[in-house]
């Protein structure tokens, strides 16, 4: 597939997915991610991999959490209800330590919503959706390139770090067709989950030294026992407080202590600006029209985009909030991702939203540019 | 069996322990090294099973331990990929699972615990509790009808279907080693005694009421008519046992290469 190619964002995310090595997906049709569904459908056989329709979004996720931990790289889509049926196995894709790729195409909600129609509603189940603690990478594209190249940070994340990891895409950004560029496979660096380094009779599952414990896989020898129950390092369950203590915090620091190196943004135009624009997703192309109309007009704007909303880009907002004088936070909900604003700037945060059904156009945000400036 | 794993949790007198030996004695008695055996069990008394085989084991969600071997077992279809649950967890919550996978009739083996109650959550009515059964939801009785496991299996198109009680314990051993060497989808239903949470309510007070019945009242027909062999539980009724259903039919893989191959190379 290297080469130039005119495609679909949902139809470059299954390209970017197949080149990360994704050989499995399982999912309920749903709009708008159908087209996911219908290409991989075409792809996996093709590829030497499986397309497996599973009769709801609860056992799609739980399909795909199995094939992960009998070692492929795998992936399912949804959207809005589609996605709130999966996050129970968010849970057990963080507790069971399986890597594996969920992509929400949002569409307006609550429950049944606009089908055919964009949000960014979904922003803060993606943090915090599934019941209990944990931490939750999302990356959110903003083109049709991006849904390529995202989905290839995707799967590295999630094997990287053996969790879950999201692409919190949209209707528009599923749906528009633009110019793909597919990197040769030299190019695209992949990465796979940690294995065990010893034959199965020196293994020793109790060696947690590893923040990211190497992943046994089935067939091989090593007597595996995996439980969504917490669990000691043997995988046996074990339900206490001090062995909750132990497990849980390792869970969460696979991700907090590598916040670093996974957490990623786009900054444009900041180093003298008096206003910030937060955006994220498809609101990339309008926020930076808005700048750009807003410079014209002498208003000394900026913009920072979040690529992975979670973990949130604390660092960045803080920044930011110690140069400018009020930031705007413009996203396709009544208000989300702007409380992580709120919580880490130092500045006033002004919040540009909508319930979903349409994107804004440049001039709205540009409107309330002005209005945050005066 | 992990040895160090047990004491299990079960109760005395639970059917849960016999249902474990005879899937272990299948196992050692199958063409499958134990290696190359998975085991995969959802939530409830029946789930913890998985932590006690000594092969590979995954302990998932409740309701979804079909869906998960389905992603497993088609990413390695060399393992003989093995379900341990129970009623609640198979056939309440995740009943849709299990018509779906017995429809599409992948390779898997699907061993139902059915004891006809939530044991684990402290014996609340299900889809398995025989009309008019008292258990701690249903204090007037079931007002429900119960399912019809092997009926409702075998309509979903499955390649072997069976029914036998924990205390069958040679016949059960028999059927699980039949159940791994078909091509397809492989359902066997264990009757399992649940003296704390199911007869306690139901005038099988001690540990040994519900083995007696169960013992008393076993016929075993394997070309029963599937409509009639519905449990009731009631004393005067029988118990139908038998290996129902043992037919060839193209599994998922077989269909899915056969197409595949004819298409793809139709193509060229
Ligand atoms: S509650 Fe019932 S099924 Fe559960 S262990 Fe006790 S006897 Fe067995």
């Amino acid at each position: 597939m290297t080469g130039e190619h005119f495609m679909k964002g949902d139809e470059a995310l299954v390209e970017g997915s197949i080149a990360a090595g994704c050989r499995f997906y399982a999912g309920y049709p749903i709009t708008p991610s159908s087209e996911i569904a219908e290409r991989m459908a075409w792809r996996m056989p093709l590829v030497g991999g499986d397309y497996i329709q599973i009769e709801d979004e609860m056992g799609s996720l739980a399909a795909v959490i199995g094939a992960s931990c009998a070692g492929a790289k795998a992936m399912t889509a949804t959207s809005g209800p589609g996605f709130s049926l999966m996050m129970e196995h968010i849970g057990l894709a963080i507790m069971l330590e399986a890597p594996c790729v969920v992509v929400d195409i949002q569409r307006g909600g609550p429950s049944t919503g606009l089908p055919t129609l964009m949000s960014q509603g979904d922003m803060m189940q993606a943090r915090w959706g599934s019941h209990g603690d944990y931490e939750m990478v999302a990356y959110a594209p903003g083109t049709v390139q991006e849904m390529f190249d995202f989905a290839i940070k995707a799967f590295n994340t999630a094997e990287r770090f053996r969790v879950p990891v999201l692409v919190m895409g949209d209707q528009i950004v599923g749906q528009m067709t633009a110019r793909l560029v597919i990197p040769s496979e030299e190019e695209i660096e992949v990465s796979y989950r940690p294995l065990p380094d010893v034959p199965p009779e020196e293994y020793s599952p109790a060696d947690v030294s590893r923040l990211v414990p190497p992943m046994v896989l089935p067939g091989e020898g090593y007597g595996l026992h995996m439980t969504a129950l917490t669990h000691d390092e043997f995988g046996y369950p074990e339900t206490s407080a001090s062995r909750q203590e132990s497990l849980v915090p390792r869970l969460i620091r696979k991700i907090k202590e590598n916040e670093q190196d996974i957490v990623e943004y786009e900054e444009r135009l900041l180093d003298d600006a008096e206003v910030g624009l937060v955006v994220y997703g498809s609101m990339k192309g309008p926020g930076w029209e808005a700048v750009q109309a807003a410079r014209k007009e002498g208003i000394k704007a900026g913009i920072l985009r979040l690529i992975t909303p979670w973990p949130f880009p604390r660092e960045p907002v803080e920044r930011l909030s110690e140069r400018v004088a009020a930031i705007l936070v413009a996203e396709v909900n009544m208000g989300q991702m702007v409380h992580s604003v709120r919580e880490y700037a130092r500045c006033p945060v002004h919040h540009l939203g909508h319930p979903g059904g349409r994107i804004f156009h440049p001039d709205e945000i540009l409107r309330a540019l002005r209005k945050v400036i005066t | 069996m992990r040895a160090h794993r047990l004491p299990h949790i079960w109760c005395p007198g639970c059917g849960l322990g016999n249902a474990l030996r005879c899937y272990v004695e299948a196992m050692e008695a199958s063409d499958t090294p134990l290696d190359k055996h998975v085991c995969v069990s959802g939530i409830g008394c029946s789930g913890r099973a998985a932590g006690y085989v000594n092969v590979d084991s995954y302990h998932t969600t409740h309701g979804r331990p079909i869906p998960f071997a389905t992603g497993l077992k088609l990413v390695r279809p060399e393992l003989e990929v093995t379900v341990f649950s129970g009623d609640g967890d198979l056939v309440t919550i995740g009943g849709n699972h299990l018509i779906h996978a017995a429809r599409r009739n992948l390779d898997l083996n699907v061993l139902c615990a059915n004891n006809f109650n939530y044991g684990m959550t402290g014996g609340q009515f299900g889809a398995t509790t025989p009309y008019a059964a008292r258990t701690t939801t249903t204090p007037y009785g079931n007002f429900e009808q119960a399912f019809n496991l092997p009926l409702l299996v075998a309509a979903s198109g499955a390649t072997f279907v069976s029914r036998w009680t924990s205390l069958h314990v040679r016949q059960l051993t028999k059927a699980i080693e039949r159940a791994f060497e078909v091509d397809g989808f492989a359902f066997v239903e264990i009757l399992s005694p649940c003296p704390v949470g199911f007869g306690r309510k139901n005038e099988f007070a001690d540990a040994l009421a519900e083995m007696t019945h169960f013992r008393e009242k076993a016929i075993v027909r394997h070309d029963a008519d599937l409509r009639e062999v519905g449990i009731t539980m009631r004393r005067e009724d029988p118990i139908i046992l038998g290996n129902f259903v043992d037919e060839e039919r193209p599994s998922y893989f077989v269909g899915k290469d056969d197409l595949l191959k004819s298409v793809l190379e139709g193509r060229e």
